[in-house]
This record gives structure tokens, C-alpha cells and sequence, in this order.
């Protein structure tokens, strides 16, 4: 079980690191992305204000 | 898309990771022994050809829209934490990784450690440490050219890129028998970001369903706009109060 554990804390720090709302945005992001799509609207802009967004809230937490 | 733009994406983000591989391999072999530390790198590489074998054509069977989702999502995460890091690391709220340190860290803890033989390797903390260092950054090296070259459908120049990487590290490696402090890591490190984020939200974008204008050219500008976007960021953040940190382990 400790193996396990090990293993998911490892991916978690790979994947996630140590800021997980900046992940957790990305993923937002990309739903926004599909449901807009999905409903037929350009949808090409929101990755890019979503990634400029979540970079400078993640730097003014780092950084305050 | 032209190959050159994906060979120098992957050799960069390779070059960082092969330097850090290499950093942790001189450190063993140089303070303990060298016939462990081979051994320990040479297993760490029959493990990555294995891995590689397995998640590869596995990777392939996945439909392209489906990959290029979780790729581009994998990618503008880590994309967005190195810009993070490097923008913090080129303002001072972050110390610089220093391989140097790095470097004496590993010796000072490779001088430390008790040497025991098992399963007829000699050196045990030697082979772990190599077998360790190597399989790790080798990870990241597979995950790099497998998802860049399977999105772009080009695993020739994803493959290029790295092993150019890998073998001009260990060449110069073997040359200097030092870690390569010289190497400008942080800006390296900060083009990496630009790139992992640039190509993630492309990619991701493309897989959850929208259109670029102008399609694949659509690149050309998220690429130096990303990159404005950090230096700008970088800009901002030293306009703001100084801050100096002592060395950490990065």
C-alpha cells in the first residue's frame, strides 16, 4: 500500500507540482474550450487568455 | 509543420534534462566508482528502452483528438510551472538552480554513504544513485519526444532533437569531467516554457475542439507571443520591490 501511495504522490509532483490551481485551470480552460466549441463558436482564444491569466496569478502568489 | 522548430524544441528541453542526468552520473562515478555508476546508468536505460516499447504503440492506438487533449493539458501545466520558475529564478524571488551546488551536494553525500555490496554489484549506493538520476530525467526525455513527435506525426525529428542533446551533453561531459555550469540554464529552461506552454495550448485547444485561424501557422504567433508574454512578466516582477535568495536546493 505505501508503494501505491509513493507512486500516486509521484505523479501528483510530476504532473501537478507545487501549484495545483495553476493545473486545475488548465483543465477548466480546456472544458470552456470544448463547451464553446461544441456549441459552434470560435473557441481558439480561450486557452490563450486562460494561460496568461493563471501565469501572472500564479507569479503574484509566488511573488506578492 | 517545418521539422526544425520540433528538432530544437525537444534537443532544448532535452539538453536541460541530460545535463541534470549527467550532474548526478559524475558525481557518483567520480566520488565512489564508475563500474556501479555504469552499471546503475546502463540499467536505468535497458528500464527507459522497456518503458518506451511498451507506452509507445500503446500511445499510438489512442484516436489523435483524445491525445491531444491530455498532451496539451500535460504540456501547458508543466509548460506554465517552468515559466513560473524561471521567471521567479530571473527576478530573484527564487534562487538559481546551480548545478555547481548541485553538484557538491551529490559529492558530499556520495562521500558520506557507507559502500555495500548486493546482488553482485559492488557499489550499491552508486548503482541506486545513477539507476535513479538517469531513469528519472530519461522519463521526461521518453514523455518529450513521444508526445511531440506522435502530435506532430514526426518521430524522426523528435528523435533527432534528442539524441543530439544526449550525445552532445555526454560528449562534453566526458570532456570537462565537470558539471556544465556554463550552460545558461535558467533562460534555457525559460525557452522550454515558452515551447511546452506554446505547443500545450495548441495542442489542447485543438483536441477540446477549436479552430486556429490560420491552422498550424497559428504557432508562429503563440510561440513569440508566449515568449513577450514571460519576458514582459519578468519585466514587471523586477520593477517591483528586489529580492535576493540564498541558494537552495533547486
Amino acid at each position: 500500500m505505501n508503494r501505491v501511495r509513493a507512486a500516486a504522490l509521484w505523479v501528483w509532483a510530476f504532473v501537478v507540482g507545487d501549484d495545483w490551481v495553476t493545473a486545475a485551470g488548465v483543465v477548466v480552460a480546456l472544458g470552456v474550450t470544448a463547451i464553446i466549441a461544441g456549441a459552434g463558436a470560435p473557441a481558439w482564444w480561450v486557452m490563450p487568455v486562460a494561460v496568461v491569466a493563471l501565469l501572472v496569478l500564479s507569479l503574484r502568489r509566488a511573488a506578492p | 509543420m517545418n521539422a526544425l522548430p520540433l528538432i530544437l524544441t525537444v534537443f532544448i528541453a532535452c539538453v536541460v534534462e541530460a545535463v541534470e542526468a549527467l550532474t548526478i552520473v559524475l558525481a557518483t562515478g567520480i566520488t565512489r566508482e564508475w563500474r556501479s555508476t555504469f552499471q546503475g546508468m546502463a540499467a536505468a536505460l535497458v528500464t527507459l528502452a522497456v518503458i518506451t516499447a511498451a507506452v509507445g504503440p500503446a500511445i499510438n492506438q489512442l484516436p489523435l483528438t483524445a491525445l491531444r487533449v491530455v498532451v496539451g493539458a500535460l504540456l501547458a501545466i508543466f509548460g506554465l510551472q517552468w515559466l513560473r520558475k524561471a521567471v521567479l529564478r530571473a527576478t530573484g524571488y527564487k534562487a538559481l538552480h546551480d548545478e555547481a551546488s548541485a553538484y557538491l551536494r551529490e559529492v558530499t553525500a556520495a562521500q558520506a554513504a557507507h559502500k555495500e555490496s548486493r546482488r553482485g554489484i559492488t557499489d550499491w549506493y552508486s548503482f541506486t544513485l545513477a539507476f535513479k538520476g538517469v531513469l528519472l530525467e530519461g522519463l521526461e526525455v521518453v514523455f518529450i519526444v513521444v508526445t511531440f513527435g506522435d502530435n506532430q506525426k514526426n518521430y524522426g525529428a523528435a528523435v533527432i532533437g534528442a539524441a543530439a542533446a544526449i550525445i552532445g551533453v555526454t560528449i562534453v561531459g566526458i570532456a570537462v569531467r565537470a558539471p556544465l555550469t556554463k550552460v545558461p540554464e535558467n533562460w534555457m529552461k525559460l525557452a522550454v516554457g515558452v515551447m511546452l506552454t506554446s505547443f500545450g495550448t495548441f495542442w489542447g485547444a485543438e483536441g477540446a475542439g477549436a479552430h486556429w485561424p490560420g491552422s498550424d501557422a497559428a504557432l508562429l504567433v503563440i510561440v513569440p507571443a508566449v515568449a513577450l508574454m514571460a519576458l514582459s512578466l519578468v519585466r514587471w516582477l523586477r520593477r517591483g520591490p528586489q529580492v535576493t535568495v540564498a541558494g537552495e536546493p533547486a
